[in-house]
């Protein structure tokens, strides 16, 4: 597992239209762990994308990967996920696919959602929830904010990590 | 009336669902202490269960908000809230109308 301050594992992922990316090549990169049917994640899915769109000028990127197991969660296959990005859901939003769960596995993500964010040289500066609350949109990905802005201003975040929460990864047997 | 909640280990929500439901029923004058917990443990139990999700909350077998389409299997589901938000457990209100649905059956 990455610890606060170490390099993130680096990735080249697809999204839904084949195209790839790899994180880093800006001030700061938001990697979070997501799909299509939790309810955690669909609960902080708005918020998110408003961070990604109110730090966009600030080049950070935001990528979001969905590496459940497909076949026994259909609901979470390519398909499904491009139906998504069609609908709009994802706002510019690179939504990538994780097939093998390598990247999901290098990264020890545990939930969906669960968020990592590296700073320009790809080091692991914050790890966990968007925010304390998924219920609650006021809180507005406000760990995640934070966390960017102590980056950006060349500080370190305050809070560096929190627990994870939301749905368990689905693991392929 | 029988008022069972079917959960699944791997999903973080059925405490909060479970305490919803109690004060649910403890506000109806029911006796929260008679929810019956059954735990949903392997694929085919939540096919033979016809188990969409954890939480999923049935009173005298019929679940409180009919699932439509959602497949069968270990996973969180996904409820609304009456204000449209997206939900882990069931909006209280809708506890406590299917209660009062079955009290007055």
């Amino acid at each position: 597992m990455t610890a606060i301050g170490e390099p993130a594992p680096t990735f080249s992922l697809p999204d839904t239209e084949g195209v790839n990316h790899v994180p880093g090549d800006a001030p700061a990169t938001v990697v979070v762990f997501t799909c299509n049917h939790c309810p955690y994640a669909l609960a902080w899915h708005d918020r998110v994308l408003a961070l990604a769109h109110d730090y966009s000028d600030r080049g950070v990127r935001v990528l979001a990967i969905n590496p459940n197991d497909a076949t026994r969660y259909p609901r979470d296959s390519i398909e499904a996920m491009r139906a998504r990005v069609q609908r709009g859901e994802f706002d510019g939003v690179p939504y990538l696919r994780d097939e093998s769960q390598e990247v999901a596995r290098a990264y020890d993500a545990q939930t969906t959602p669960d968020v990592f964010v590296l700073d320009a040289a790809g080091l692991l500066r914050y790890r966990g929830a968007p925010d304390s609350d998924y219920e609650d949109p006021s809180q507005r990905a406000v760990f995640l904010r934070d966390a960017l802005d102590a980056i950006l201003d060349g500080r370190d975040p305050e809070l560096a990590q929190t627990p994870p929460i939301g749905c368990s990864i689905k693991w392929r047997e | 009336m029988n008022v069972e909640l079917l959960f699944w280990e791997g999903c973080p929500s059925h405490p909060r669902a479970l305490a919803d439901l109690r004060a649910a029923m403890a506000d109806l004058g029911l006796d929260p202490s008679t929810v019956a917990l059954r735990e949903i443990e392997t694929h085919e139990q939540a096919q033979s269960e016809r188990f969409v999700g954890s939480p999923t909350i049935r009173i005298d077998g019929k679940d409180i908000l009919p699932p439509g389409e959602d497949p069968f299997g270990l996973a969180c589901r996904v409820y609304h809230r009456r204000d449209g938000r997206v939900s882990p457990t069931p909006d209280p209100d809708d506890l406590r109308d299917a209660l009062q649905a079955a009290i007055a059956t």
